[in-house]
């Protein structure tokens, strides 16, 4: 199936399905550590993973960074043609608020983080500057803003996850493809 | 017809007294602990990270005279169940029987044998250190900055956490918790005056 449109690419590069995957991955991984981590009592091993939550959230940081500059600079391709102007504004929606989250929550986890006087020094080498002094009552409200921006990213990322799959299996239009190749090779 | 009121030994006398008197203004020996601008804080390290804490509650008896040094001593008592270990869950698990068992042993001591001048303002106290029922000899460096009536006692020195089974069983681990760790003391004291004491 094509659509193509003049001067736009049909297809996303190969950096950006790169990036769409491997933060998908970490994104996930990341979530699952960090519900199960918190529950933890205290341990080596649950000092261990909060570290390891945490050079893997900056991690996240820099390479969403990177990922917004690629995608600032990479047109991808356009919405299939004869898609509603609803499925278009919610995608579009959904797109810039997951950009925006995979900034703000590694943010927000980093500010916590200083907020309750824990430095975050990324792979055990680089530290980053605490931008905040120890204060119980902003680490307990940033802590409020971590898991909230993160129940909302979850959200987000079920629907974006739904609307491939309805892509997929109801339009049929090849937007999944477009982020997994080897879905394209088979047609 | 001149008369002389004071006899040569009244005169010696009074010259002894009136430097007898002023001994005290002198002398200087610092042995009032003040409490409000003394800490003991320390910094353990957590996956290579430096973690602040510090003991609200201690004593500090301190006698301690920059003239004469070789005679300063200090007894220092923490009481540990006061300690901030950087975070309430590490304020809850520190007092617990792998850390200081503070049931059992309350207090950390350190109590002075001798005191030395490095020079300058640099001094060495040797003594020893008690935690969780086990005792090692010590020199902790310190610098004493006098102005006025009182001075400040300042001093920094590492101990090794499992020399005193600080953080023993899972926490033996040095690779998550350091062994190593920096224990930091400010000490101000005034000095103690009984002619003026209210």
């Amino acid at each position: 199936m094509s659509h193509t449109q003049p001067g736009l690419p049909t297809h996303y590069t190969r950096t950006a399905i790169l990036l769409h995957w491997l933060m998908a991955l970490m994104i996930i991984a990341m979530f699952g550590l960090g519900l199960y981590m918190t529950g933890l009592k205290l341990s080596p091993q649950k000092l261990q993973l909060y570290s390891w939550h945490k050079w893997a959230g900056v991690s996240v940081f820099v390479l969403a960074a990177f990922r917004l500059v690629w995608r600032l600079t990479h047109t991808p391709p356009p919405h299939p043609a004869g898609m509603p102007r609803w499925q278009q504004i919610a995608a579009n929606g959904t797109h810039h608020l997951l950009y925006l989250l995979m900034i703000a929550i590694p943010l927000s986890g980093w500010l916590m983080s200083s907020a309750k006087g824990f430095q975050t020094v990324w792979f055990g080498v680089l530290p980053l500057p605490d931008l905040l002094a120890k204060d119980k009552a902003l680490g307990d409200l940033l802590q409020g803003v971590h898991q909230a921006l993160n129940l909302g990213l979850a959200t987000l990322v079920l629907a974006h996850i739904a609307a491939a799959i309805k892509h997929h299996l109801v339009e049929r239009d090849g937007v999944l493809a477009r982020m997994l190749p080897f879905l394209q090779d088979k047609r | 017809m001149r008369t002389c009121p004071l006899s040569i030994p009244a005169l010696a006398l009074l010259a002894a007294m009136s430097a007898g008197l002023s001994l005290p203004a002198h002398a200087a020996e610092y042995s009032v602990l003040d409490t409000a601008q003394s800490s003991i804080s320390f910094t353990s390290k957590q996956m290579g990270v430096g973690v602040d804490g510090r003991f609200r509650k201690f004593n500090a008896a301190l006698n301690f005279d920059p003239a004469k040094p070789g005679s300063g001593s200090a007894r220092i008592d923490i009481d540990l169940s006061s300690i901030d270990a950087g975070s309430p869950d590490a304020n809850d698990e520190v007092v617990g029987k792998p850390w200081f068992d503070i049931r059992n042993f309350p207090t950390a001591s350190f109590a002075s044998t001798g005191v030395k001048a490095l020079g300058g303002d640099r001094y060495e106290a040797r003594g020893k250190i008690s935690i969780k029922g086990k005792s090692q000899e010590v020199v902790l460096p310190f610098t004493v900055k006098p102005s006025g009536d009182s001075a400040v006692f300042d001093g920094s020195f590492v101990i090794k956490r499992l020399d005193f089974a600080v953080g023993d069983g899972i926490w033996s681990d040095v690779s998550t918790v350091a062994n190593e760790v920096l224990i930091k003391f400010r000490f101000t004291a005034t000095t103690s005056r009984p002619a003026v004491k209210k």
